[in-house]
């Protein structure tokens, strides 16, 4: 049985009260949050006995911050929280302040999986934005359909994954990849392709849709060579040579973590020269960036949906409302975005809805358009993944991208593409 | 034609593809020496060797803040002064760890395993936390990137080279030390037999200090090296540790030649198989070949006799 809403343990009598002094301190500004949380008491919009008050609504926020993917999921964690912080500037959601609690998978996907339950079970956290990796995610997404959470996932992953208990605010592969290859081949006249990774399933899958795509839809384009390497392998130089030999049109790269550091310098002091030899990634994000440093990888394209420097008023808002909050040097890459993405999306799908029930926020989400998001435009698709545009970049010394590309229209996320498994 | 490759192509192969196993080897060595020194005088396993590189690293990358901002006209040199300080503070971190931890665990060697694994955890939110978890990037001079050209299909990477040169004055540097200082020759009494060294007047609890401090060092100037071809973040060293181990195990763990030979040994195969089948298949081969060797021979390539 349901946990009954703590507020309903306190009298009428003190409800009033707080309901009067929220009102109060608010009257000015938050006049619309008020009326709204008039509007939708909290017997009607938690019927599942979610952490929803009359003022509050509770998320949680599931990222490592120690480990080896703290790296990484930093970014993740400070875009969440400045959404948060704007969305209850503007008043919550439905009325109610955004209250989060924060916990660390430490990198470890047993722990991810633990602190989901506790997060669900425990703190009956209304919405969580988290993981990173496609393993965090395997591993929590059990706990997510066994206790019914919603997991807003902002990583760019392989596909072949589809969940009414997950929200997918990143690219899966197609949206990813497809673009970029029939822009290369069509700008670059590329013909031959050398296609790296790591060795994992995120890599791994994504070549193959590469593969797929340049063997089966660019006309005479082949593939001539792939490889794939350990994570945090750090020497080089014996694919750098076979390059040299190959001399691809280009070098196709989903190399990550540390291992993308030392892949860059080496290629560098290898004199492989990015502003003649083109080399499309799918993996290194300004976050990346930062640690490669920019005179490293200056003139190399990325496939991404969102670059720092996007030049539209939405952007403009976003990247000074971020380095006011987490300091001047920080950089914004994709996956920082669309962890951004997540609690707007909630909050617009719970206003839709009406109410935090989980059942009602999965089953509301398809249609539901972001208008405000950096990246232009976003819309949840009816496989919860996001209708986005992909655009490529090209790296500067200083770290940022260019902006070379972009696709005409929204891309369709089809996360079990025919033709490409 | 071979392999698909011109005969020409193949002579350019043959060439470069040997420099980038003396890289490997020279970047096995260097990573190898601080642990070899201290696994193999001491007995003590340090788990924590990576996150002493990493240290290493991060005073290179605090060196190069300092000097672009204070300094900029020498920026072309600060490599050497950051190598320089990359020793002392590691080694001085060496020392203040044997004081504080190791010198108590002499009679468990094991126990040493599990706290320098804790120190590393240590250490690597320590640099999490004063650094960010994020990687920093080490500048560095012009003239330290790119690579000359010997022939129009054959480069040779300046970085490799500097590496190269680094380990050869280092592992000149150590051998001189061990067997031709007098403190050499005492670690060396140490490590035959401990208790009549003592009986004999060689106060080894301060050999121990000091060749704990070396070690780590040494691990520092490595870090330091490495930020020229990997990358600095907090948990970097972790992957260092597996490839260090691997080679100060396979030459046995007493000789500094059997390090070398084995670094050389696993570089080359390293390297080779890399080049004509995948990265992880050659990790994959050259790891089943060490322990097909190791089952063979468990004491390592060189062995040296120790009275018990």
């Amino acid at each position: 049985m349901p946990k009954k809403p703590p507020t309903d343990r306190h009298s009428p009598f003190r409800r009033k009260l707080l309901l009067g002094t929220a009102a109060l301190s608010a009257t000015a500004m938050l006049a619309p949050s008020k009326l709204f949380a008039q509007a939708f008491p909290t017997a009607k919009v938690n019927t599942t006995g979610l952490a929803v008050t009359d003022t509050e609504v509770t998320v949680g926020i599931l990222h490592s911050v120690t480990g080896t993917m703290a790296i990484s999921e930093t970014g993740s964690v400070e875009a969440e929280k400045l959404a948060i912080e704007q969305i209850n500037a503007q008043g919550g959601v439905l009325g109610r302040k955004i209250k989060f609690i924060q916990e660390d998978g430490a990198s470890d996907w047993p722990t991810f999986a633990e602190k989901a339950k506790k997060l669900l079970v425990n703190d009956k956290c209304a919405a969580v934005m988290g993981c990173w990796t496609s393993a965090s995610r395997k591993a929590v997404l059990p706990v997510f359909e066994q206790y019914n959470g919603m997991l807003y996932y902002p990583t760019f992953y392989e596909g072949l994954e589809q969940s009414k208990n997950v929200i997918y605010t990143g690219q899966e592969a197609t949206q990813q990849i497809i673009a970029g290859l029939d822009w290369v081949e069509k700008e670059k006249s590329a013909k031959t392709f050398y296609l790296l990774g790591s060795d994992y399933i995120w890599p791994r899958t994504s070549n193959k849709i590469a593969r797929k795509h340049i063997e089966g839809h660019l006309k005479g384009c082949k593939v001539v060579g792939e490889e794939y390497f350990p994570l945090g392998h750090t020497q080089f130089n014996s694919v750098i040579n076979k390059i040299k030999l190959t001399k691809p049109d280009v070098i196709y790269a989903i190399i990550v973590g540390g291992s993308n550091v030392a892949f860059y310098k080496q290629l560098k002091a290898a004199g492989i020269d990015l502003s003649k030899q083109t080399l499309l990634t799918i993996s290194v994000t300004e976050d990346e960036i930062d640690g490669i440093g920019g005179e490293n990888i200056a003139g190399a394209y990325a496939c991404m949906k969102y670059f720092q420097s996007l030049d539209n008023p939405n952007n403009k808002a976003f990247v000074p409302a971020f380095k006011k909050m987490w300091g001047e040097k920080t950089v914004i890459g994709d996956v920082t975005q669309a962890a951004y993405l997540g609690p707007w999306l909630w909050k617009l799908t719970a206003e839709k809805a009406g109410s935090f029930d989980i059942d009602k926020i999965a089953a509301a989400s398809p249609g539901v358009e972001f208008k405000g998001a950096p990246e232009g435009y976003v819309r949840i698709h009816e496989n919860h993944h996001l209708w986005s545009k992909t655009r490529v970049g090209r790296a500067k010394l200083d770290g940022q991208y260019e902006l070379v590309y972009e696709t005409a229209n929204l891309v369709e996320p089809d996360p079990f593409p025919k033709g490409y498994q | 034609m071979l392999f698909g490759y011109s005969f020409g192509d193949l002579g350019s192969i043959l060439v470069m593809q040997g420099f980038a196993g003396l890289i490997l080897f020279s970047v096995f060595v260097l990573m190898a020496l601080g642990l070899a020194i201290i696994f193999g005088q001491m007995g003590v396993i340090n788990m924590a060797h990576g996150e002493f590189m990493i240290l290493g690293a991060y005073m290179t990358f605090l060196s190069s803040h300092l000097f672009q901002t204070y300094l900029p006209s020498f920026f072309g040199i600060y490599f050497f002064v950051a190598m320089i300080v990359a020793f002392l503070v590691s080694g001085a971190a060496g020392l203040a760890t044997e004081w504080l931890l190791i010198r108590h665990l002499y009679r468990r060697p094991l126990d040493t395993l599990l706290a320098t694994w804790g120190l590393s955890l240590i250490m690597q939110q320590a640099f999490r936390t004063i650094f960010g978890a994020r990687e920093v990037g080490v500048e560095l001079p012009s003239w330290m990137m790119g690579s000359l050209n010997v022939s129009s299909s054959i480069e040779v990477q300046i970085n490799g080279l500097f590496v190269m040169a680094l380990t050869l004055m280092i592992t000149g540097a150590v051998a001189l030390l061990m067997f031709k200082s007098r403190w050499g020759l005492q670690v060396r009494a140490v490590v035959n037999n401990r208790v009549m060294s003592g009986a004999v007047g060689i106060d080894t609890r301060r050999i121990d200090r000091l060749t704990f401090g070396l070690g780590c060092g040494i691990a520092g100037v490595a870090g330091s090296a490495f930020t020229m071809i990997g990358s600095t973040s907090p948990s970097a060293g972790q992957l260092y540790i597996v490839d260090t181990f691997l080679v100060v195990v396979f030459g046995g763990a007493q000789s500094l030649l059997g390090t070398i030979a084995s670094a050389l040994a696993i570089s080359q195969s390293q390297s080779t198989l890399e080049f004509f089948t995948s990265g992880s298949n050659a990790k994959v081969t050259t790891l089943l070949i060490v322990i097909g060797l190791l089952m063979l021979r468990p004491q390592g390539l060189f062995v040296l006799k120790v009275r018990k």
